[in-house]
């Protein structure tokens, strides 16, 4: 394998990465399934080339700017939506979805469905990976925060978490507005890396392949989203021998660790340096108890 | 101190990351190192490997399958062709093809294989701007060329008046296409009121709709009615009873075969009689099954005509090949695939560099007609479209056509 591929697998995983970990705090933390993330994707993304071409702004706050304006726009979604009970905000989201990406095929200003080429180049691996770094740390402390807790809770079991004094609603509306964030800025890289942006990208399909990375990962665990985006972005390209089986084989082994595994491939844990370290002393105890 | 397990986790496993990714620069660089201190090894290497590779990439999954699959299969025949004919410059080809799915993302994941892993000397395809938009970036940085086959966005090879070094095309452009279709409207069939229909959703769609109705108008015809819809739809009523209520002379449907085929049905059932016209989204068998009666005098443009006799030997070896017949992007990527020969004999040599040099000045006479690319543009300049018109379930050309200014 050459370098220069795999460096373009890995920017990629790390753009996929960043829009995983939001989806994954709204639905592996809080249990609400979105379809329509490409579409927050989207804004971000047509929002920080504006702030990069038009403005002038630097990568990364055109990129927070467009995370922000994302997060914005999902709090009106939300508020819209968010009191709505189980499967009606997943419809929501799915329609929101889709009229964003419809807005832009006829905003002339940026294109429409023909187009924006020429975006300047300013993504690499490093800062796609200093992004994703600063991107899983906020994540892991804000679910070990209260907040935290109160939206696992929430996933969990609304009405019991609403009976101890929890706020439901706000709680659902801040994960998914953090949601919202990264996945506009991981839009925003998306524009960054190739130079180009067309509504077309951020269809349907690509929500459901995030929310198909999320539950492959394993519902409520960070670490298994991590895994889970490097491996369902490699996989096809990995597959390419397999010429026209390839996706026939993605779809494959996805459904085999479904069956196998239906709680994702790490199902609520997280590969953590104190675990490692438990199963080390687990070995050497046991390492004494062969000697004695 | 949970979170700072955390956090520590996290770091090592960038860490080991980053570690990895550098161990393999530095194995590149080491390997560079290697080349550079032994060059002439490589040299030797490189004239006992007597095969010589040619990427493509497209769709061979997805709602434009038919097409890339027609390409992909041109561009192999005609390798093996050239291999049975003892190769060119001495060296057998082989021809590497991906899929692209239609997306960007997965066509940039190709390119970036193709120039770096099978380091293909040119790659031939995509059959859509929205991919071969996206891939120059990394043609420029691997310094390979790139002939499009069937993107017709002008922002393909020229960006806000610059250049991209590394993408060509054998296809005329939308401007250019949309100005004929108008042109032959305006004045040839001197039609006055128009009605367009196009899928808003849609590249290709929006950007013939847009020159359409510029050279419409400023040929003095009137747009009575624009109506747009977006692809997937199969009813196009609301849409057709307005544009019944404008009462146009002619439709223009800038879009694909199977709403062609759709949309046409519908009008004729509800009694719009205007002449239909479109682009080179039309042309395909199954346009022909499934709305014979409903397409009967209609118009469109084309890159070919199907019944010259320069194309019929290409149509027939096809034919006979793969039994089956060829799509419009057939006849595209066969004359991509002679630019691409042509260029190598003139560079004599496999270097990318230098094909994309001879690329720039090249002028042969196609199947789809004369190819002089400008080197300005990397479209091949001044290339007639055919006028061809659906006479009772057939093709018949009228005639070649460029737009009067």
């Amino acid at each position: 394998m050459d370098w220069f591929y795999i460096k373009g697998i890995l920017i990629l995983s790390g753009i996929n990465l960043m829009a995983v970990l939001g989806l994954s705090l709204l639905t592996g933390f809080t249990g609400l399934f979105s379809f329509g993330h490409a579409g927050f994707m989207a804004i971000g993304a047509y929002t920080a080339a504006t702030m990069g071409i038009k403005l002038g702004l630097p990568l990364i706050p055109s990129l927070l700017i467009g995370g922000l304006i994302s997060g914005v726009i999902s709090l009106f979604i939300g508020k819209l939506t968010l009191n709505l009970k189980g499967d009606y905000f997943c419809i929501a989201t799915l329609g929101f979805g889709e009229a964003i990406r419809l807005i832009l095929d006829n905003v002339q200003y940026f294109g429409g469905a023909r187009g924006w080429p020429g975006i300047p180049l300013k993504i690499d691996l490093w800062n796609v990976a200093i992004i994703n770094v600063v991107g899983i740390l906020i994540l892991i402390n804000l679910i070990n925060s209260r907040h935290g807790r109160n939206m696992i809770a929430v996933r969990e079991e609304e009405l019991a978490a609403k009976t101890i004094g929890i706020d439901t609603f706000k709680h659902k509306m801040i994960s998914l507005f953090i949601s919202a964030v990264y996945a506009g800025i991981a839009g925003g890289m998306v524009g960054y890396y190739t130079g180009f942006l067309q509504p077309k990208m951020f269809s349907m399909n690509k929500s459901t392949e995030l929310t198909i990375i999320v539950i492959f990962g394993g519902i409520g665990s960070i670490s298994g989203s991590v895994l889970g985006t490097l491996l369902l972005t490699a996989l096809p390209e990995i597959l390419r021998a397999f010429a026209l089986w390839r996706l026939v084989a993605y779809g494959a082994a996805v459904i085999f660790i479904m069956i196998s595994r239906p709680e994702g491939l790490m199902g609520g844990k997280e590969i953590t340096l104190k675990g490692f370290i438990r199963l080390l002393n687990i070995r050497k105890r046991s390492g004494k108890a062969a000697e004695g | 101190m949970r979170k700072f397990w955390g956090i520590f986790l996290v770091l090592v496993l960038v860490v080991s990351i980053v570690a990895v990714g550098c161990g393999q620069k530095q194995e590149a660089a080491k390997e560079e190192q290697k080349t550079q201190e032994a060059p002439k090894e490589e040299a030797k290497q490189e004239t006992a490997g007597d095969v010589v590779k040619v990427g493509w990439i497209g769709s061979l999954t997805g709602d434009q399958a038919v097409w890339g699959q027609c390409e992909f299969n041109t561009v192999k025949m005609l390798v093996e062709e050239i291999n049975a004919q003892g190769g060119l410059l001495g060296k057998k080809l082989e021809a590497v093809g991906y899929d692209t799915r239609g997306d960007a993302m997965e066509a940039v994941n190709a390119v970036r294989r193709l120039t770096s892993q099978d380091k293909v000397v040119t790659i031939i395809g995509p059959n859509a701007s929205g991919q071969a938009i996206p891939i120059s970036t990394v043609l420029e940085e691997m310094k390979v060329p790139d002939i499009a086959t069937v993107a017709t966005n002008p922002k393909v090879t020229v960006v806000d008046g610059k250049t991209k070094p590394f993408n060509f095309r054998v296809c005329f452009i939308d401007p250019y296409q949309g100005a004929v279709a108008a042109g032959y409207a305006a004045d040839v069939l001197k039609f006055k009121k128009a009605a367009v229909l196009y899928d808003v959703a849609d590249d290709y769609s929006q950007g013939l709709t847009e020159f359409f109705i510029k050279t419409f108008t400023e040929k003095g015809g009137e747009i009575v009615a624009k109506e747009a819809f977006k692809s997937g739809d199969t009813d196009f009523r609301p849409q057709l009873s307005k544009i019944k209520t404008a009462n146009p002379d002619i439709i223009f449907m800038p879009y694909f075969f199977k709403e062609v085929a759709l949309s046409a049905n519908q009008a004729r059932e509800l009694g719009i009689n205007a002449v239909l016209m479109g682009g080179d989204g039309w042309p395909s068998e199954v346009l022909l099954e499934m709305a014979k009666d409903a397409v009967n005098g209609s118009y469109f443009v084309n890159h070919v005509d199907f019944d010259d006799p320069a194309v019929q030997d290409f149509k027939n070896r096809y034919m006979k090949k793969y039994d089956r017949k060829v799509e419009l992007n057939g006849y595209l990527a066969h004359d991509a695939f002679l630019m691409f020969v042509d260029a190598v004999k003139r560079a004599n040599s496999f270097d990318p560099v230098a094909i994309r040099d001879a690329l720039e000045t090249t002028k042969i006479q196609g199947i789809t007609g004369n190819i002089k690319i400008g080197k300005d543009t990397h479209n091949p300049e001044g290339k007639e479209a055919a006028i061809i018109k659906i006479v009772d379930g057939k093709y018949v050309f009228q005639q070649k056509y460029a737009p009067s200014n």
